[in-house]
């Protein structure tokens, strides 16, 4: 009734070709916008950006790369752990090299330089497919954090290992370290995420993400037709492992502050990266965005329920954590293997009919 | 189901409403991970110690005690998700036990005012009062530590450690890195040749490192392992015949869950520690009675006496004198972080002190200062009976070697100062 094409009509080429061609999807994203942009940054406090809405926002843009090379070119990778901590490490020698230049280009360049690594360790995908690359690019992730916890030169030589971000700000405004505002750290997170947001968007319904998804499809088919698959696979880990560095650059600079390679970028948090993307759907930036909220929100909230509400053990609540995680990710499996954003795409179809339904 | 949960969400701000008056003492535990087995014998006494004091003395000055447990894991995400949560009601110190969530907590924590007690863990340089105002590490810390194994060890060799061998076997993490300067330089001073061996986090896989050890045969092997690591570490020294009284740990890497498993062929491993061992004190009469007894024990209630419950029961006992003293300065019994914070920096430690807590001897004397907010860095050693299953002191409190940590602890607060503008806190 609400939902429909009806009535809509596209006058210009323009109008017909834009991101959310029916009205109520385009205003529905535009009140999204709204309340993020406008709303939330009045009302927000500590406890929501630094437990629940920065690790959202963060993730978010690690599943959005990592949906780019897994989802639309079919490159399976288990390296995303070790391409965070590149961003992360770069971001670290850039801050305190150049302490003077803004956190936006720092962070830019921290996603530029994973892109570079992130090519390097796609070479061999030209050659392997399929479950070998999946352990060509785990030897990546456990390679980049032996790196980081063996050269001293990554982490200034200090004593303990650990790098810790030091204050920087953007516009006088503080985003690292300890002083900073709930709402900076949240609105500086958000601009990143809708950036990615579109530009992976606008790439992948594009030539390029036509020639990943051919790739993808068939890729003796794609080569036949003129898909150069070295391009299409490289541009896949340059554009995935760039916004993976960004991601891991905000996660170490704005969200956590301090970092130990092995704790905060080893292979769990690949798999993490790699279920937010399969239970929100491959191949979809919704479903990036799905994902990474599944997995950072639901943890906090069973926390809440558990032991905030019900007063139990909080070791109890922890262990139910991990039964109830799991179990979801199999039903959601069985119920729905394409994810959380296959389940958006029928309830919109339904939503077309209803309230007939035929 | 709506109504439902509308007045479950009103009954949890209900029972949250009068909780305000308590004193808040988050305990960030983990029960659950690898760490679990070091990580539940001391948020058990640490609970345990504050439920003491509210029913046999109905808690602090009048005031009951309230512990918010929440459960980190080791895991820094989730360390950072818990302070957050907990510091909105009023927390008043905060201990992870762990390294790393102590790393990130130190800014943060300065910044809202609430001190940090890391005890005998966390960054060590935070001993530099001047420097890290919110964060204390006394009685003893890593650099204490490592001192206090080599003073050991040239006791044990005639004060001569010439061309003596000893490997470093630690936990590859920001822990396990932190004595490795000091250690150094004690190595130049003492001429012994130091050999690292690093374990990668959980520290189930240690063959190799064994397999080198059993290669050069160090004279020595000193271990900064945590969790799942030690039992594993101890076990493979034992396979390889390693001598045990040759083999001594951290304060982190010398509890009952680290030996047991090995069985009798742990019997003679070392560790040092930093206050007493054993149940032979008259505090756990009154735990018996007014905790256990009443079935409020923590967890399973089968911790008590072993090495680790005795460092909750201390780090509990440390937090709740200074909360009296705080409460005895401001003549207020409402304190918040920032006073507890003044009343760390002027903890005095008695011997009558701990002994009208029952606790004679449990741990050294100190007095803390705006710039020592280290402790006196006393390191005793104990050693494991395999067939009694009980750690006893081997040797007395030895001071730690000041010349060398010192020099160390400046230059690293000075490199944090810089790095992070920070201006000298004591006038």
């Amino acid at each position: 009734m609400f939902y429909r094409e009806a009535g809509d009509f596209s006058t210009t080429y323009a109008e017909d070709q834009q991101t959310f061609p029916i009205k109520f999807d385009r205003y529905r994203y535009y009140v999204v916008l709204f309340i993020a942009i406008v709303v939330v940054p009045f009302i927000i406090n500590d406890y929501w950006a630094n437990s629940l809405l920065l690790p959202f926002l963060i993730y978010a843009i690690a599943a959005i790369g990592l949906n780019i090379l897994v989802g639309y070119c079919g490159q399976v990778s288990l390296g995303t752990g070790g391409f965070m901590a590149v961003g992360a490490y770069a971001c670290y020698k850039l801050m305190t090299s150049f302490p003077d230049i803004s956190m936006f280009i720092h962070i830019l360049l921290a996603g530029l330089i994973t892109a570079a690594v992130g090519v390097l360790f796609g070479l061999p995908s030209l050659r392997i497919k399929g479950f070998y690359l999946a352990v060509a690019t785990l030897a990546a992730q456990f390679f980049l954090v032996w790196l980081f916890n063996r050269v001293p030169w990554f982490y200034n030589y200090s004593a303990s290992g650990q790098i810790s971000a030091p204050e920087r700000s953007v516009f006088g405004i503080n985003i690292t370290g300890p002083n900073t505002e709930a709402w900076a750290t949240y609105l500086f997170c958000l601009v990143f995420v809708i950036l990615s947001a579109l530009v992976a968007r606008n790439l992948t319904r594009g030539s390029v993400g036509r020639k990943w998804m051919a790739i993808r499809d068939m890729d003796i088919a794609a080569e036949i037709i003129g898909v150069n698959p070295l391009r299409a696979k490289l541009t896949a880990f340059a554009v995935s492992s760039f916004f993976v560095g960004v991601s891991g650059a905000l996660f170490f600079s704005v969200y956590l502050g301090a970092v130990e390679v092995g704790e905060a970028f080893g292979i769990t948090k690949s798999f993490l990266v790699l279920f937010m993307i399969i239970i929100g759907g491959l191949g979809s930036i919704f479903g990036s965005f799905a994902g990474a909220a599944f997995l950072v929100l639901l943890p906090v909230v069973l926390k809440v329920v558990g032991v905030d509400w019900f007063g139990w053990p909080t070791d109890i609540v922890a262990h139910l954590q991990l039964v109830v995680v799991g179990a979801l990710i199999i039903i959601f499996l069985i119920a729905e293997p394409h994810g959380l954003a296959q389940l958006w795409r029928v309830a919109k179809e339904k939503l077309r009919l209803w309230p007939f339904p035929h | 189901m709506k109504y439902k949960l509308g007045t479950m969400a009103v009954a949890a701000v209900m029972a949250a409403a009068p909780a305000m008056a308590d004193l808040v003492f988050p305990s960030l535990s983990y029960r659950t991970g690898p760490y679990a087995a070091g990580g539940i014998p001391f948020a058990d006494g640490y609970a345990d110690y504050f439920t003491l004091l509210n029913e046999r003395d109905g808690g602090i000055g009048g005031v009951p005690t309230r512990v918010v447990e929440c459960e980190t894991a080791y895991n820094t995400e989730k360390g950072v998700e818990c302070y957050e949560s907990t510091k909105g009601e009023g927390a008043l110190i905060y201990q992870p036990l762990s390294t790393g969530i102590t790393y990130q907590l130190i800014p943060k924590a300065t910044v809202d005012d609430i001190p940090i007690h890391s005890m005998g863990y966390g960054r060590t340089s935070a001993a530099n009062g001047d420097v890290f105002s919110h964060v204390f590490n006394y009685p003893g810390n890593y650099w204490h530590a490592a001192s206090g194994v080599i003073n050991y060890l040239l006791e044990s060799n005639g004060g001569d450690l010439n061309g003596k061998k000893i490997a470093l076997v630690y936990h590859n993490s920001a822990y396990g890195k932190e004595p490795i300067r000091t250690l150094e330089e004690l190595g130049k001073k003492h001429g012994f040749e130091l050999t690292l061996l690093p374990v990668d986090h959980p520290g189930q896989e240690q063959k190799s490192q064994w397999l080198q050890i059993r290669r050069e045969k160090p004279d020595n092997v000193v271990m900064w392992g945590w969790g799942v690591m030690n039992q594993v570490a101890i076990q493979e020294a034992a396979n390889i015949r390693y001598p045990m009284d040759q083999f001594i740990g951290v304060w982190w890497s010398g509890a009952q869950h680290d030996v047991l498993p090995a069985g009798a062929a742990a019997d003679g491993y070392k560790a040092v520690t930093f206050h007493a061992v054993g149940k032979d004190y008259p505090i756990f009469d009154d735990i018996k009675t007014h905790v256990v007894d009443k079935g409020m024990a923590a967890g399973a209630g089968d911790q008590i006496g072993t090495v680790l419950y005795n460092r909750g029961i201390y780090a509990a006992m440390l937090a709740a004198e200074a909360a009296k003293d705080a409460q005895a300065a401001n003549d207020t019994t409402d304190i918040t972080g920032g006073m507890m914070r003044d009343a760390m920096e002027n903890l005095n430690i008695t011997e009558e002190r701990m002994a009208s807590l029952g606790m004679p001897n449990f741990g050294p004397e100190f007095q803390v200062s705006c710039e020592n907010h280290g402790g006196p860095g006393l390191v005793a050693v104990a050693q494991w009976d395999a067939t009694a299953e009980e750690w006893n002191l081997i040797s007395e409190f030895v001071q730690a070697d000041m010349d060398v940590i010192q020099p160390l602890i400046d230059e690293d607060s000075a490199a944090y100062a810089s790095e992070n503008n920070i201006e000298s806190s004591c006038k």
